[in-house]
């Protein structure tokens, strides 16, 4: 069987779970089941064939499992954001739309993604203009102490979404040219590898942004994606432990000077070690969200109450979670579907893992295993940034959970994302007569 | 460059096994505490949602129901009254459960085991409570209430089905009103009111100096262990001497040489006191936990409100065996022991079930809203407590004080009553505790009154017991 027609029927369970989740919500609902999940299910069937045509007539030889693992996810996340909003749910199922559009537009406009390569500064440019925008007075938007959001009239977006693209576009432009000279030039110093300071000097560059980051936009979670990225990618690309070593250090030491002198990182970190403080838990923007998402996952147990019955709303029409749609859906996950389910859903974002840097390592060129490679790292530090702040691995922070949490500029974001990994995937996986 | 790729890959599988590892933390591992946090209220908020099931006594009356309000929430309306209130409790969402509402939650709200939950939620998930039906009888509980009222003391009662361990009644005096206790100035007055305390169940919670009620525990062991058999010879002479200290008759009166019956029909203390002594602090203490002191009530009722009944230095549990504790005083109710209604109505209920101490309950069964019976209490055997001779000798010597003792006014026409009075001195000049037990093959009462000045478990203990019988159809 071909590789798009492996697609194309893998398709088919993504929609049956959209129409058996919606069946699930009407019963909960109205006690009856109508015919509206079917609608549902054949509606999100037809988008997803659109997206596979695109696939089919621009990547024929592209990796057949990415795109139905990404309609897994989003539908699923269509599903449990209707159960909490139905009216963010049309407008999730709206931005669904966009995405597709831009993720076709993108596989037909950048099919030579190569030439993203001569363009890196532009790119890094435009990437760290966008990660400084929320600051921008007038426009930037402060939430929950963290400036991650943009409002541009009625317009609002995340451009840390965009700017995580960029980032990795350009580091993995840069370190094609210069992993070589990264490696060469070393010395070693008591014992440690010491990069040559004329080639690491960019490198630094991105450390400093970070801390920027860190600082200006005041959130840890996307400071240690963006981080986290570049330290993949700087691995992959010199093979060293060593550099990755030091950057790490770098990041604790600035991470830890500034969560003693930024007075939002401090209280986050506070809350993380502390959630059912008396004080904390009381205080406005204190450890009240995490601690009410884990008491949500403990009501949730080994398989969960159901769909639709988990508490959400308090009596008087207002959340027990704070944010369930965006920072809390898989705490929602969990109360709904419990640990089996949650897991589930883990599996499904380790799967699209495996599949991006499976393409990392058949692409023949340095910046496409690059590309591939910090991609994949990115999308998966950003879901256990999240899901790590949910479960208090880490200290909780405002990323979505790619897919499945509601919010237009992650969803368009993502499938560009997602348009990206399958040109690589294409690329690489071409027999050698059709190039 | 693919082994970096091929190790990366690695370590967001490891990474992402730390999220596994802590999403079981928090939905398996650390679950029920997280649901015990003072902190979590989402138990409560999903349980206004849930119409409780309604509570019934045995012979059908409502005790307690749900109403609906605003929003899709439930209230709770308890149509007895203040007849109840100790025995069933209370359950609002401002000030948490108490009583039967407390103990018999997840029937009431309708949760089951893990698996059959697992199952339901699949299904969906009952918004609908069982129902309870209870072993109190309404009209006893009506005849116990008014009598301890009527008496102008403080005072509990307590009566079981000897054959089930079934509560038939439970009184505390001064009672309250569990209806609109979610208004927060009438509960923070009921718990101001330290004089009456009329949220405190007496009849559970409170222990009291059983004074002659005890004879029958140290009768128990000193005919089980075979030391002793009724028609024992033994002095009973004014002022032995019992730990160092001269001990009194009531009264002072000296009895000369009796046998045990005749002991426990006059209720000589000296001696009782003598039999403890000589059975030995061992001895006792192992009877006395056989008959369920030094341990809370195995009873479906919350452990903030139960006691456990027993010898208490300075509030603590003593042991009998312990040098500060005086077994002979022991042996006749005094001494610093404490016991609650509920012990002395136990213990009447197992000697009149031949020996052995069936765990009270309050619950007879559960009911379904579909009318199914989910669950049904079965009598449930705490201990073997004497043998069936000894029960059976006991009986006799105890029928001997209600037929010609002190305990005359609790007699009834048909049926035979075993009994015992107690009258434990609180002070020298009369201010006493009394108490009087008993049982029929059928019902087992316990009742006291606190403060009575002048008042002899015979007189004022025994008529209530006996008012309470013949509700009950004795």
């Amino acid at each position: 069987m071909s590789a798009r027609n492996r697609e194309l029927l893998a398709l088919v369970p993504a929609s049956l779970l959209l129409t058996a989740g919606f069946a699930a919500i009407f019963i909960q609902q109205s006690a009856e089941l109508s015919d509206v999940s079917l609608t549902y299910g054949a509606g999100f069937l037809a988008l997803c064939l659109c997206g596979h045509f695109v696939i089919r007539a621009t990547l024929p030889y592209a990796d057949p499992y990415l795109f139905p693992l990404v309609a897994v996810l989003a539908c699923f996340g269509l599903v449990v954001i209707y159960r909490i909003d139905e009216t963010l749910a049309r407008e999730q199922a709206q931005w669904f739309v966009v995405g597709l559009i831009l993720f076709a537009a993108t596989l037909v406009f950048l099919r030579d993604f190569r030439v993203l390569e001569r363009y890196r500064y532009t790119v890094a440019a435009a990437g760290l203009l966008l990660l400084l925008l929320p600051r921008v007075p007038g426009i930037g938007q402060q939430v929950n102490g963290a400036y991650l959001g943009v409002g541009i009239g009625p317009i609002s977006f995340q451009p840390a979404e965009f700017g995580k693209i960029a980032i990795v576009v350009f580091l993995a432009a840069y370190l094609r040219d210069t992993r070589q000279l990264l490696v060469q030039g070393s010395r070693r110093f008591l014992g440690v590898t010491i990069p040559p300071l004329k080639h690491f000097g960019p490198l630094l560059v991105v450390w400093g942004g970070a801390m920027v980051m860190l600082v200006f936009i005041r959130d840890l979670g996307s400071s240690l994606m963006f981080f986290g990225g570049f330290l993949a990618l700087l691995y992959v690309a010199t093979n060293r432990l060593s550099f990755v070593t030091i950057g790490l250090g770098l990041f604790a030491l600035g991470a830890w000077f500034f969560a003693g002198t930024v007075g939002h990182v401090q209280n986050r970190i506070d809350t993380w070690r502390d959630p059912f403080d008396r004080t904390l838990y009381d205080m406005q923007g204190g450890s009240y969200q995490i601690a009410q998402s884990l008491f949500a996952q403990a009501d949730g147990g080994l398989f969960g109450t159901g769909f639709g019955q988990a508490l959400i709303d308090l009596p008087n029409g207002s959340s027990i979670l704070p944010a369930p749609q965006t920072d809390l859906i898989y705490a929602v996950i969990t109360n709904e579907l419990g640990l089996a389910g949650a897991c589930g859903l883990l599996l499904v974002y380790l799967m699209v893992a495996e599949r991006g840097f499976k393409i990392a390592m058949l692409a023949e060129d340095s910046f496409s295993k690059l590309l591939a490679a910090g991609l994949t790292a990115v999308f998966a530090l950003q879901v256990f940034v999240i899901v790590g702040g949910v479960t208090k691995v880490i200290p909780l922070t405002g990323v979505t959970l790619p897919f499945v949490s509601y919010g237009g500029s992650s969803i368009v974001a993502n499938f560009v994302l997602l348009a990206l990994l399958l040109l690589v995937s294409d690329r690489a996986r071409r027999p050698a007569r059709a190039r | 460059m693919n082994r970096p790729v091929l190790r990366l890959y690695g370590l967001v599988v490891l990474l992402f096994g730390v999220l596994v590892v802590f999403t079981s933390r928090w939905t398996v591992f650390e679950a029920e505490a997280l649901r015990d946090n003072e902190l979590n209220r989402r138990e409560l908020l999903q349980e206004q949602k849930i119409r409780r099931g309604t509570i019934r006594s045995a012979d059908g009356k409502v005790l307690a129901r749900a109403v609906p309000q605003q929003g899709d929430t439930f209230g709770r309306r308890y149509p007895t009254g203040e007849l109840f209130a100790h025995a069933i409790g209370y359950s609002y969402t401002s000030i948490g459960r108490a009583g039967l509402e407390r103990s018999r939650n997840d029937e009431l709200t309708g949760r089951r085991t893990e698996l059959v939950s697992a199952l339901e939620s699949i299904l969906g998930r009952s918004n609908e409570g069982d129902d309870i039906r209870t072993t109190l009888d309404s009209r006893a509980q009506q005849v116990a209430i008014d009598a301890l009222e009527g008496s102008g003391h403080k005072g509990a009662l307590v009566a079981l089905n000897v054959k089930t361990g079934g509560v038939l009644a439970m009184a505390s005096n001064p009672s309250y009103d569990p209806n609109g206790l979610d208004d927060r100035a009438t509960f923070a007055e009921l718990n101001r009111d330290d004089a009456n305390a009329p949220l405190l169940n007496r009849a559970t919670q409170n222990g009291y100096p059983p004074g002659s009620t005890m004879k029958v525990v140290t009768a128990a062991a000193a005919l089980d262990t075979g030391r002793y058999r009724p028609d024992s010879q033994v002095s009973g002479e004014n002022g032995k001497v019992i730990s160092g200290v001269p001990l009194n008759n009531f009264g002072q009166e000296d009895f000369g040489s009796v046998d045990l019956t005749f002991a426990l029909t006059n209720s000589i203390n000296t001696v009782w006191a003598e039999v403890g002594e000589k059975l030995g602090g061992s001895t006792m203490q192992r009877y006395l936990e056989r008959f369920g002191f030094y341990a809370e009530p195995p009873m479906d009722y919350p452990d903030q409100q139960m006691t456990a009944s027993g010898v208490r230095k300075r509030g603590d549990l003593a042991p009998m065996t312990s040098n500060a504790v005086d077994v002979g005083r022991v042996a006749i109710g005094q001494g610093d022991l404490f016991a609650t209604p509920l012990q002395m109505a136990t213990v009447a209920q197992t000697i009149g079930n031949g020996g052995v101490r069936l765990e009270p309950h309050i619950m007879a069964k559960a009911v379904d809203p579909d009318g199914r019976t989910v669950e049904t209490v079965e009598p449930d055997k705490a201990a073997q407590v004497i043998s069936r001779q000894t029960a059976r000798d006991l009986t006799v010597m105890m029928k001997q004080v209600v037929r010609e003792g002190t305990g005359t006014a609790a007699a009834l026409e048909g049926v035979e009553v075993a009994g015992k009075t107690g009258t434990a001195e609180l002070n020298t000049t009369g201010l006493n505790q009394p108490w009087f037990m008993c049982f029929t093959p059928e019902v087992a009462v316990a009742v006291t009154l606190e403060r009575f000045q002048g008042g002899t478990g015979g007189t004022t203990a025994a008529p209530i017991a006996k008012a309470v019988l013949q509700a009950l159809g004795q």
